[in-house]
Protein backbone atom coordinates (compact mmCIF):
# COMPACT_ATOMS: atom_id res chain seq x y z
CA UNK A 1 0.00 0.00 0.00
CA UNK A 2 1.22 3.49 -0.83
CA UNK A 3 1.31 6.04 1.95
CA UNK A 4 1.25 9.78 1.28
CA UNK A 5 2.89 11.87 4.01
CA UNK A 6 1.74 15.47 3.63
CA UNK A 7 4.69 17.83 3.17
CA UNK A 8 3.38 21.30 3.93
CA UNK A 9 6.11 23.06 5.86
CA UNK A 10 4.95 22.06 9.33
CA UNK A 11 5.92 18.48 9.82
CA UNK A 12 8.66 16.10 10.80
CA UNK A 13 7.98 14.48 7.44
CA UNK A 14 11.22 12.53 7.28
CA UNK A 15 10.77 10.85 10.67
CA UNK A 16 7.27 9.72 9.68
CA UNK A 17 8.47 8.47 6.29
CA UNK A 18 11.31 6.52 7.89
CA UNK A 19 9.00 4.92 10.45
CA UNK A 20 6.63 3.63 7.77
CA UNK A 21 9.54 2.46 5.57
CA UNK A 22 10.88 0.42 8.47
CA UNK A 23 7.57 -1.43 8.33
CA UNK A 24 8.08 -2.13 4.63
CA UNK A 25 5.54 0.41 3.35
CA UNK A 26 5.95 2.46 0.18
CA UNK A 27 5.97 6.14 1.15
CA UNK A 28 5.75 9.34 -0.86
CA UNK A 29 6.10 12.89 0.41
CA UNK A 30 2.93 14.58 -0.83
CA UNK A 31 2.75 18.30 -1.53
CA UNK A 32 0.06 18.18 -4.22
CA UNK A 33 -3.64 17.27 -3.87
CA UNK A 34 -3.36 14.40 -6.38
CA UNK A 35 -0.71 12.63 -4.25
CA UNK A 36 -2.98 12.84 -1.20
CA UNK A 37 -6.05 11.61 -3.08
CA UNK A 38 -4.30 8.65 -4.75
CA UNK A 39 -2.65 7.04 -1.74
CA UNK A 40 -4.00 4.14 0.30
CA UNK A 41 -3.36 6.10 3.50
CA UNK A 42 -2.77 9.83 3.88
CA UNK A 43 -0.73 10.94 6.88
CA UNK A 44 -0.87 14.47 8.24
CA UNK A 45 2.17 14.93 10.47
CA UNK A 46 2.71 18.18 12.26
CA UNK A 47 4.91 20.13 14.58
CA UNK A 48 4.83 23.88 15.06
CA UNK A 49 1.72 26.02 15.38
CA UNK A 50 -1.85 25.56 14.16
CA UNK A 51 -2.03 28.86 12.27
CA UNK A 52 1.05 28.33 10.11
CA UNK A 53 0.13 24.66 9.59
CA UNK A 54 -3.33 25.56 8.20
CA UNK A 55 -1.74 28.22 5.99
CA UNK A 56 0.68 25.58 4.69
CA UNK A 57 -2.12 23.15 3.87
CA UNK A 58 -4.31 25.78 2.18
CA UNK A 59 -1.43 27.16 0.15
CA UNK A 60 -0.97 23.71 -1.43
CA UNK A 61 -4.64 22.79 -1.73
CA UNK A 62 -4.08 19.89 0.68
CA UNK A 63 -6.90 20.99 3.01
CA UNK A 64 -9.54 20.25 0.36
CA UNK A 65 -7.84 17.01 -0.67
CA UNK A 66 -7.88 15.76 2.92
CA UNK A 67 -11.56 16.70 3.36
CA UNK A 68 -12.42 14.94 0.12
CA UNK A 69 -10.59 11.77 1.21
CA UNK A 70 -12.19 11.69 4.62
CA UNK A 71 -15.66 12.34 3.17
CA UNK A 72 -15.14 9.40 0.78
CA UNK A 73 -14.30 7.17 3.74
CA UNK A 74 -10.62 6.78 2.78
CA UNK A 75 -8.23 6.65 5.74
CA UNK A 76 -6.40 9.70 7.08
CA UNK A 77 -3.97 9.61 10.01
CA UNK A 78 -3.21 12.85 11.88
CA UNK A 79 -0.21 12.98 14.21
CA UNK A 80 0.17 15.52 17.06
CA UNK A 81 -0.53 18.94 15.46
CA UNK A 82 -1.98 16.92 12.55
CA UNK A 83 -4.68 15.74 14.96
CA UNK A 84 -5.26 19.21 16.41
CA UNK A 85 -5.81 20.87 13.03
CA UNK A 86 -8.18 18.07 11.95
CA UNK A 87 -10.64 19.32 14.60
CA UNK A 88 -13.19 22.10 14.03
CA UNK A 89 -10.93 24.70 15.62
CA UNK A 90 -7.86 25.37 17.74
CA UNK A 91 -7.46 28.10 20.30
CA UNK A 92 -3.78 28.41 19.36
CA UNK A 93 -2.60 31.59 17.57
CA UNK A 94 -5.66 33.53 18.74
CA UNK A 95 -8.12 31.00 17.29
CA UNK A 96 -7.71 29.03 14.06
CA UNK A 97 -10.36 27.19 12.00
CA UNK A 98 -9.34 23.56 11.50
CA UNK A 99 -10.13 21.01 8.80
CA UNK A 100 -13.29 19.84 10.54
CA UNK A 101 -12.62 16.15 9.90
CA UNK A 102 -13.52 15.44 13.52
CA UNK A 103 -15.79 17.35 15.90
CA UNK A 104 -14.01 19.17 18.71
CA UNK A 105 -11.39 21.77 19.43
CA UNK A 106 -7.76 21.99 20.53
CA UNK A 107 -7.26 23.78 23.84
CA UNK A 108 -4.19 24.96 25.73
CA UNK A 109 -2.93 22.45 28.30
CA UNK A 110 -3.37 23.20 31.97
CA UNK A 111 -0.75 20.68 33.11
CA UNK A 112 1.93 21.48 35.67
CA UNK A 113 4.68 21.61 33.02
CA UNK A 114 4.10 23.04 29.54
CA UNK A 115 5.05 21.86 26.96
CA UNK A 116 4.15 18.35 28.08
CA UNK A 117 7.20 16.47 26.88
CA UNK A 118 8.05 12.84 27.51
CA UNK A 119 6.81 9.29 27.60
CA UNK A 120 3.43 8.61 29.18
CA UNK A 121 1.17 5.56 29.30
CA UNK A 122 -1.88 5.49 27.03
CA UNK A 123 -5.05 3.74 28.19
CA UNK A 124 -6.45 1.32 27.27
CA UNK A 125 -3.35 -0.77 26.65
CA UNK A 126 -0.86 0.82 29.01
CA UNK A 127 2.04 1.19 26.55
CA UNK A 128 4.04 4.42 26.95
CA UNK A 129 4.33 6.69 23.91
CA UNK A 130 6.26 9.91 23.35
CA UNK A 131 4.37 13.20 23.62
CA UNK A 132 5.51 16.77 22.91
CA UNK A 133 2.62 19.23 22.98
CA UNK A 134 1.16 22.38 24.52
CA UNK A 135 -2.42 21.89 23.26
CA UNK A 136 -4.73 18.88 23.36
CA UNK A 137 -8.01 17.86 21.76
CA UNK A 138 -11.39 18.16 23.42
CA UNK A 139 -13.63 15.89 21.41
CA UNK A 140 -16.45 13.34 21.77
CA UNK A 141 -14.47 11.07 19.39
CA UNK A 142 -11.67 10.17 21.85
CA UNK A 143 -10.91 6.45 22.08
CA UNK A 144 -7.81 6.52 24.30
CA UNK A 145 -6.38 8.86 26.91
CA UNK A 146 -3.09 9.65 28.62
CA UNK A 147 -3.18 11.13 32.12
CA UNK A 148 -6.74 12.28 31.39
CA UNK A 149 -5.80 13.97 28.09
CA UNK A 150 -7.06 12.85 24.69
CA UNK A 151 -4.44 10.54 23.15
CA UNK A 152 -6.31 8.84 20.28
CA UNK A 153 -9.28 10.08 18.27
CA UNK A 154 -11.29 7.97 15.82
CA UNK A 155 -14.11 9.30 13.70
CA UNK A 156 -15.13 7.68 10.43
CA UNK A 157 -12.08 7.42 8.19
CA UNK A 158 -9.99 9.68 10.42
CA UNK A 159 -7.63 8.50 13.14
CA UNK A 160 -5.63 11.01 15.16
CA UNK A 161 -2.93 10.54 17.77
CA UNK A 162 -1.59 13.17 20.14
CA UNK A 163 1.62 11.21 20.69
CA UNK A 164 4.33 10.55 18.11
CA UNK A 165 4.21 6.86 17.13
CA UNK A 166 7.12 7.47 14.74
CA UNK A 167 9.29 8.41 17.72
CA UNK A 168 7.90 5.93 20.24
CA UNK A 169 10.34 3.06 19.73
CA UNK A 170 8.96 -0.48 19.70
CA UNK A 171 5.53 0.53 21.03
CA UNK A 172 5.20 3.14 18.30
CA UNK A 173 6.18 0.67 15.57
CA UNK A 174 3.53 -1.76 16.83
CA UNK A 175 0.93 1.01 16.80
CA UNK A 176 1.80 2.03 13.22
CA UNK A 177 1.71 -1.57 12.10
CA UNK A 178 -1.84 -1.95 13.44
CA UNK A 179 -2.75 1.33 11.75
CA UNK A 180 -1.42 0.01 8.42
CA UNK A 181 -3.23 -3.29 8.73
CA UNK A 182 -6.54 -1.47 9.26
CA UNK A 183 -6.06 1.03 6.43
CA UNK B 1 3.30 14.23 34.48
CA UNK B 2 5.07 12.12 31.85
CA UNK B 3 7.57 9.59 33.21
CA UNK B 4 11.05 10.74 34.32
CA UNK B 5 13.46 10.63 31.40
CA UNK B 6 17.04 9.36 31.09
CA UNK B 7 18.93 11.06 28.26
CA UNK B 8 22.42 9.88 27.29
CA UNK B 9 24.53 12.70 25.85
CA UNK B 10 26.99 12.01 23.04
CA UNK B 11 29.68 14.58 22.24
CA UNK B 12 30.26 14.67 18.51
CA UNK B 13 33.02 16.26 16.42
CA UNK B 14 33.28 15.91 12.65
CA UNK B 15 30.80 13.05 12.59
CA UNK B 16 32.39 10.94 15.35
CA UNK B 17 31.61 10.53 19.04
CA UNK B 18 34.52 11.99 20.98
CA UNK B 19 35.63 12.19 24.53
CA UNK B 20 37.94 14.78 25.97
CA UNK B 21 38.76 16.91 28.93
CA UNK B 22 37.33 20.40 28.57
CA UNK B 23 37.15 20.06 24.79
CA UNK B 24 40.88 19.30 24.57
CA UNK B 25 42.62 16.11 23.55
CA UNK B 26 39.51 14.77 21.87
CA UNK B 27 39.59 11.02 21.46
CA UNK B 28 37.46 9.08 18.96
CA UNK B 29 35.22 6.68 20.87
CA UNK B 30 32.81 5.55 18.19
CA UNK B 31 30.13 6.11 15.62
CA UNK B 32 27.18 8.29 16.73
CA UNK B 33 24.62 6.13 14.99
CA UNK B 34 25.91 2.86 16.40
CA UNK B 35 26.26 4.25 19.91
CA UNK B 36 22.90 6.05 19.72
CA UNK B 37 21.14 2.89 18.56
CA UNK B 38 22.80 0.89 21.33
CA UNK B 39 21.62 3.42 23.95
CA UNK B 40 18.14 3.27 22.47
CA UNK B 41 18.16 -0.52 22.77
CA UNK B 42 19.43 -0.18 26.35
CA UNK B 43 16.34 1.85 27.28
CA UNK B 44 17.27 5.50 26.71
CA UNK B 45 14.20 7.76 26.63
CA UNK B 46 15.84 10.32 24.34
CA UNK B 47 19.32 11.12 23.05
CA UNK B 48 21.31 14.33 22.86
CA UNK B 49 24.06 14.81 20.26
CA UNK B 50 26.24 17.75 21.11
CA UNK B 51 28.56 19.04 18.44
CA UNK B 52 31.57 20.05 20.50
CA UNK B 53 33.63 21.26 17.54
CA UNK B 54 30.86 23.51 16.20
CA UNK B 55 32.87 24.80 13.28
CA UNK B 56 31.22 25.64 9.97
CA UNK B 57 32.36 22.33 8.44
CA UNK B 58 31.15 20.52 11.50
CA UNK B 59 27.69 22.11 11.26
CA UNK B 60 27.15 20.41 7.91
CA UNK B 61 28.19 17.17 9.51
CA UNK B 62 25.66 17.73 12.34
CA UNK B 63 22.88 17.63 9.74
CA UNK B 64 24.39 14.49 8.27
CA UNK B 65 24.63 12.88 11.70
CA UNK B 66 20.98 13.77 12.38
CA UNK B 67 19.95 12.20 9.08
CA UNK B 68 21.87 8.99 9.78
CA UNK B 69 20.62 8.75 13.36
CA UNK B 70 17.00 9.22 12.25
CA UNK B 71 17.33 6.25 9.92
CA UNK B 72 18.41 3.89 12.69
CA UNK B 73 16.85 5.26 15.87
CA UNK B 74 13.13 5.59 16.57
CA UNK B 75 13.26 7.54 19.83
CA UNK B 76 13.43 11.36 20.05
CA UNK B 77 16.77 13.11 19.80
CA UNK B 78 18.16 16.61 20.20
CA UNK B 79 21.04 18.13 18.27
CA UNK B 80 23.01 21.00 19.76
CA UNK B 81 26.22 22.91 19.19
CA UNK B 82 26.83 25.60 16.62
CA UNK B 83 23.18 26.37 15.84
CA UNK B 84 22.96 30.14 15.29
CA UNK B 85 19.91 30.68 13.10
CA UNK B 86 16.45 29.39 12.27
CA UNK B 87 17.91 27.99 9.03
CA UNK B 88 20.57 25.98 10.94
CA UNK B 89 17.88 24.60 13.24
CA UNK B 90 15.38 23.81 10.47
CA UNK B 91 18.02 21.83 8.55
CA UNK B 92 18.66 19.61 11.57
CA UNK B 93 14.95 19.05 12.22
CA UNK B 94 14.23 18.31 8.56
CA UNK B 95 16.92 15.65 8.73
CA UNK B 96 14.90 13.94 11.45
CA UNK B 97 15.93 15.45 14.80
CA UNK B 98 13.10 16.39 17.17
CA UNK B 99 14.69 19.27 19.02
CA UNK B 100 17.62 21.59 18.73
CA UNK B 101 19.51 23.13 21.60
CA UNK B 102 21.03 26.59 21.65
CA UNK B 103 23.38 28.06 24.21
CA UNK B 104 25.86 30.82 23.37
CA UNK B 105 23.85 31.98 20.35
CA UNK B 106 20.82 32.60 22.58
CA UNK B 107 22.92 34.51 25.11
CA UNK B 108 24.44 36.64 22.38
CA UNK B 109 21.03 37.35 20.82
CA UNK B 110 18.07 36.28 23.03
CA UNK B 111 15.56 37.12 20.23
CA UNK B 112 16.79 33.92 18.55
CA UNK B 113 14.75 31.88 21.06
CA UNK B 114 11.49 33.51 19.95
CA UNK B 115 12.37 33.17 16.27
CA UNK B 116 13.04 29.47 16.71
CA UNK B 117 9.87 28.91 18.76
CA UNK B 118 7.62 30.70 16.28
CA UNK B 119 8.99 28.77 13.31
CA UNK B 120 9.60 25.34 14.81
CA UNK B 121 7.30 25.27 17.83
CA UNK B 122 8.42 25.62 21.45
CA UNK B 123 8.55 21.85 21.90
CA UNK B 124 11.55 21.76 19.53
CA UNK B 125 13.55 24.49 21.26
CA UNK B 126 15.85 23.54 24.12
CA UNK B 127 17.93 26.29 25.70
CA UNK B 128 21.10 24.92 27.24
CA UNK B 129 22.29 26.87 30.26
CA UNK B 130 25.79 26.35 31.64
CA UNK B 131 25.87 27.65 35.17
CA UNK B 132 28.35 28.13 37.98
CA UNK B 133 27.58 29.61 41.40
CA UNK B 134 24.17 30.80 40.23
CA UNK B 135 25.54 32.72 37.25
CA UNK B 136 25.26 31.85 33.57
CA UNK B 137 28.54 30.90 31.99
CA UNK B 138 29.32 31.29 28.31
CA UNK B 139 32.36 30.06 26.45
CA UNK B 140 32.28 32.92 24.04
CA UNK B 141 31.49 36.13 25.90
CA UNK B 142 32.53 37.11 29.36
CA UNK B 143 29.81 39.73 29.83
CA UNK B 144 27.18 36.98 29.59
CA UNK B 145 28.49 35.72 32.89
CA UNK B 146 26.76 38.77 34.37
CA UNK B 147 23.42 37.00 34.04
CA UNK B 148 21.71 35.37 36.98
CA UNK B 149 20.81 31.76 36.16
CA UNK B 150 17.25 31.83 37.49
CA UNK B 151 16.53 35.18 35.80
CA UNK B 152 17.88 33.87 32.48
CA UNK B 153 15.74 30.72 32.83
CA UNK B 154 12.65 32.89 33.29
CA UNK B 155 13.60 34.98 30.27
CA UNK B 156 14.06 31.84 28.15
CA UNK B 157 10.56 30.69 29.12
CA UNK B 158 9.05 34.09 28.35
CA UNK B 159 10.73 34.10 24.94
CA UNK B 160 9.27 30.73 23.99
CA UNK B 161 11.79 28.04 24.97
CA UNK B 162 10.28 24.57 25.32
CA UNK B 163 12.80 23.04 27.70
CA UNK B 164 15.89 23.99 29.67
CA UNK B 165 19.02 21.83 29.75
CA UNK B 166 20.84 23.02 32.84
CA UNK B 167 24.46 22.00 33.33
CA UNK B 168 26.22 22.81 36.58
CA UNK B 169 29.75 23.41 35.37
CA UNK B 170 31.23 23.19 38.84
CA UNK B 171 29.69 19.70 39.22
CA UNK B 172 30.37 18.45 35.70
CA UNK B 173 32.52 15.34 35.78
CA UNK B 174 32.92 15.46 39.57
CA UNK B 175 30.47 12.59 40.20
CA UNK B 176 29.45 14.36 43.42
CA UNK B 177 25.75 14.70 42.58
CA UNK B 178 23.57 17.18 40.73
CA UNK B 179 23.11 20.73 42.04
CA UNK B 180 19.76 20.04 43.70
CA UNK B 181 19.47 23.49 45.21
CA UNK B 182 19.66 25.14 41.79
CA UNK B 183 17.35 22.57 40.20
CA UNK B 184 14.81 23.16 42.96
CA UNK B 185 14.99 26.92 42.43
CA UNK B 186 14.41 26.42 38.69
CA UNK B 187 11.48 24.08 39.31
CA UNK B 188 9.82 26.88 41.26
CA UNK B 189 10.84 29.65 38.87
CA UNK B 190 9.64 28.23 35.54
CA UNK B 191 6.93 25.83 34.38
CA UNK B 192 9.05 24.40 31.55
CA UNK B 193 10.44 20.88 31.78
CA UNK B 194 14.04 20.94 33.04
CA UNK B 195 16.77 18.48 32.05
CA UNK B 196 19.35 18.23 34.83
CA UNK B 197 23.00 17.86 33.87
CA UNK B 198 26.35 17.70 35.62
CA UNK B 199 27.53 15.72 38.60
CA UNK B 200 25.98 12.27 38.29
CA UNK B 201 28.12 9.67 40.04
CA UNK B 202 25.60 6.99 40.90
CA UNK B 203 21.96 5.99 40.70
CA UNK B 204 21.09 7.80 43.93
CA UNK B 205 22.25 11.10 42.38
CA UNK B 206 20.11 10.55 39.30
CA UNK B 207 17.10 9.57 41.42
CA UNK B 208 17.48 12.74 43.50
CA UNK B 209 17.67 14.91 40.37
CA UNK B 210 14.55 13.26 38.95
CA UNK B 211 12.66 14.25 42.11
CA UNK B 212 13.03 17.93 41.17
CA UNK B 213 13.61 17.84 37.40
CA UNK B 214 11.80 16.07 34.59
CA UNK B 215 14.84 14.48 32.98
CA UNK B 216 18.49 13.70 33.67
CA UNK B 217 21.27 14.06 31.12
CA UNK B 218 23.76 11.21 31.43
CA UNK B 219 27.30 11.76 30.22
CA UNK B 220 30.38 10.63 32.13
CA UNK B 221 28.36 8.28 34.34
CA UNK B 222 27.80 6.06 31.29
CA UNK B 223 31.37 6.16 29.91
CA UNK B 224 29.98 5.47 26.43
CA UNK B 225 28.84 2.05 27.65
CA UNK B 226 25.21 1.26 26.87
CA UNK B 227 25.41 -1.71 29.27
CA UNK B 228 25.81 0.80 32.11
CA UNK B 229 22.46 2.33 31.17
CA UNK B 230 20.81 -1.07 31.61
CA UNK B 231 22.20 -1.49 35.13
CA UNK B 232 21.49 2.16 35.99
CA UNK B 233 17.85 1.72 35.01
CA UNK B 234 17.62 -1.35 37.22
CA UNK B 235 19.18 0.55 40.13
CA UNK B 236 16.80 3.48 39.63
CA UNK B 237 13.80 1.16 39.52
CA UNK B 238 14.85 -0.40 42.80
CA UNK B 239 15.06 3.13 44.22
CA UNK B 240 11.41 3.59 43.19
CA UNK B 241 11.90 5.77 40.10
CA UNK B 242 9.05 5.00 37.67
CA UNK B 243 10.86 4.50 34.35
CA UNK B 244 9.12 3.50 31.16
CA UNK B 245 9.04 -0.10 30.03
CA UNK B 246 11.05 0.20 26.83
CA UNK B 247 10.26 -3.26 25.42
Amino acid sequence: MRIAVCRYGAGNVRSVELAFRRLGAEVVAADAPADVLDAGLAVLPGVGSAGSAMDGLRGRGLDEALRERAAAGRPVLGICLGLQIALDESEEDGGVAGLGLVPGRAVRLRTERIPRIGWAPVEPGGDAFWFAHSYAAETPAATATSEGLVAVVESGAFTGVQFHPEKSGAAGARWLERCLSRA
Amino acid sequence: MPLPRLIPCLDVADGRVVKGVRFRELRDVGDPVELGAAYSDAGADELVFLDVAATIESRGSAVEVAARVAEQVSIPFTVGGGIRSVADAAAVLEAGADKISVNSAALARPELIGELARTLGSQAVVVAIDTENGRVHSHSATRDAERDTVAWARECEARGAGELLVTSIDRDGTRSGYDLELLGALRDAVSLPVIASGGAGGAEHVAAALEVSQAALLASILHERPARLVTLRDELRSLGVPLRDAA
